[in-house]
């Protein structure tokens, strides 16, 4: 009888204890993920590496996404890497193609970036396309836009009536296909390029 | 130089209506009163009057010493005006390009027609000009822009060419855009 008890009494230790241990290192193991996933999204990161800082993060303070009347200010993570946990992890996952990058030095001086800098720019124009400009619609919205402030052209371009919305048809245009090179220089030669791969009309 | 003299010239300024420091013996015109003072000195016989600073069209504003005893020293203006040297240039006042729906009228024919937009996101690099996103053939009527006229694709020959002539890369070089802000140095043109 005894025996059955205490196998009872070390079963129960068993399980109580494991699932403990699970728990605690589980919540060790998710919140070290997390945090490292929330490091690795910050502009400070980004621009750890020199290949950015030299070149695009210096490019990105010349424009209104840097400094603007309002003072709002769009940092790396909030265009290049989308905001959904899905979505998120994906592009991480990608981005160890980044890593490899970094530590071949594909990019490591100014003449190379410059050299590889149409193949990035298309690869992220495509990225954007695919997903209907995702990343700028976290910030900006159709719905919000007040047309009425927006000068003439632009008021004309982004009224829903010519994206074909209120017919409940899907628009043929998303923000990046007029919107290139807002954040950063554009490559030589990036109109015939785009065009190419079906990125500009 | 004779009392009533200098009483003559000084009324004379005043009617030019110049600025006059007389504590410093100092006389500040600009250019077009410095013209009448000089007619005015040929006319008086004997006049010692100098005028102190070159006539310059750039000049601001030149300095003429009407002082008695002349080799005291003088003030002279720069293009800072009378800023002191060692000093930092004042700042200068901000000013947003203008945006003028319809562009700006010629003020001669042949003129290159002033920007009506803001340039300020344009760049204009060996690796690639931006204002053609608008305003080459391919895009202009998309982008209901002007196209960059016929002259813009033409050899200083005359021959025509596909692409924008490299004598015209440089909008920047000819069309400029436009804000309020007042002209630093006097434009008579
Ligand atoms: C986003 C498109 C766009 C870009 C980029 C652009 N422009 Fe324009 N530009 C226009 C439009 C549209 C007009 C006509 C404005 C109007 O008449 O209301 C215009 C007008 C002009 C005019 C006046 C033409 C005339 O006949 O009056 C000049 C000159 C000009 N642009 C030069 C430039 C230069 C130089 C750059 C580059 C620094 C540039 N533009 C970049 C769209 C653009
Ligand atoms: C060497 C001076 C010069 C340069 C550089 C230059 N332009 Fe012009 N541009 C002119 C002159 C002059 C005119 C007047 C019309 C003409 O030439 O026939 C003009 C006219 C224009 C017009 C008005 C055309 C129309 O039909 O009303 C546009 C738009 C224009 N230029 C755009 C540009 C752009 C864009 C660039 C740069 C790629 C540029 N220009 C470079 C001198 C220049």
């Amino acid at each position: 009888m005894t025996q059955i008890k205490d196998r009872k009494r070390m079963a129960g230790f068993f399980i109580k204890g494991s699932l403990l241990t699970g728990i605690i290192v589980g919540i060790i193991l998710w919140g070290g993920f997390n945090w490292t996933m929330a490091l690795t999204n910050t502009e400070q990161f980004c621009i750890s590496c020199h290949e950015m800082e030299d070149n695009v993060y210096k490019e990105l303070q010349e424009t209104v996404h840097w400094s603007n009347r309002t003072g709002v200010r769009a940092t790396c993570p909030d265009c290049h890497v989308p905001k959904e946990w899905v979505h998120k992890i994906i592009r991480k996952i990608k981005a160890s193609n980044e890593v490899y990058h970094k530590i071949m030095g594909t990019i490591d001086t100014p003449e190379k970036f410059e050299n590889y800098r149409l193949t990035m720019a298309i690869s992220e124009w495509k990225r954007m396309k695919a997903t209907d400009s995702r990343e700028c619609r976290n910030c900006h919205n159709f719905a919000s836009m007040n047309l009425e402030k927006q000068e003439p052209r632009s008021a004309e371009r982004h009224d829903p009536h010519v994206w074909e919305v209120v017919d409940g048809k899907t628009p043929s245009k998303t923000c990046i296909d007029c919107h290139k090179g807002i954040a950063h220089h554009l490559p030589k030669g990036w109109e015939e390029a785009a065009k190419k791969a079906g990125l500009q009309d | 130089m004779k009392k009533p003299l200098l009483i003559t010239i000084v009324g004379a300024l005043m009617l030019l209506q110049a600025p006059l420091v007389i504590g410093e013996e100092t006389v500040t015109i600009s250019v077009k009163d410095l013209k009448a003072l000089k007619s005015l000195c040929a006319s008086i016989d004997g006049a010692k009057t100098t005028a102190a600073a070159p006539i310059s069209s750039s000049a601001p504003a030149a300095v003429v010493s009407a002082s008695p005893d002349i080799g005291k020293a003088v003030k002279v203006a720069s293009l800072r005006g009378f800023h002191e040297l060692d000093k930092d240039a004042k700042p200068v006042e901000k000013k947003k390009q203008f945006k003028i729906s319809g562009g700006i009228e010629k003020n001669w024919t042949l003129q290159p027609p002033s920007i009506p937009h803001s340039i300020e996101k344009d760049r204009i690099t060996l690796k690639g000009n931006t204002c053609m996103k608008c305003h080459s053939k391919a895009n202009h009527e998309k982008e209901k822009a002007p196209q960059a006229a016929e002259s813009h694709y033409k050899t200083r020959d005359g021959k025509k060419l596909e692409k924008l002539s490299p004598r015209r890369y440089f909008c920047v070089q000819c069309h400029t855009p436009q804000a309020d802000a007042k002209p630093l140095v006097e434009n008579i043109f």
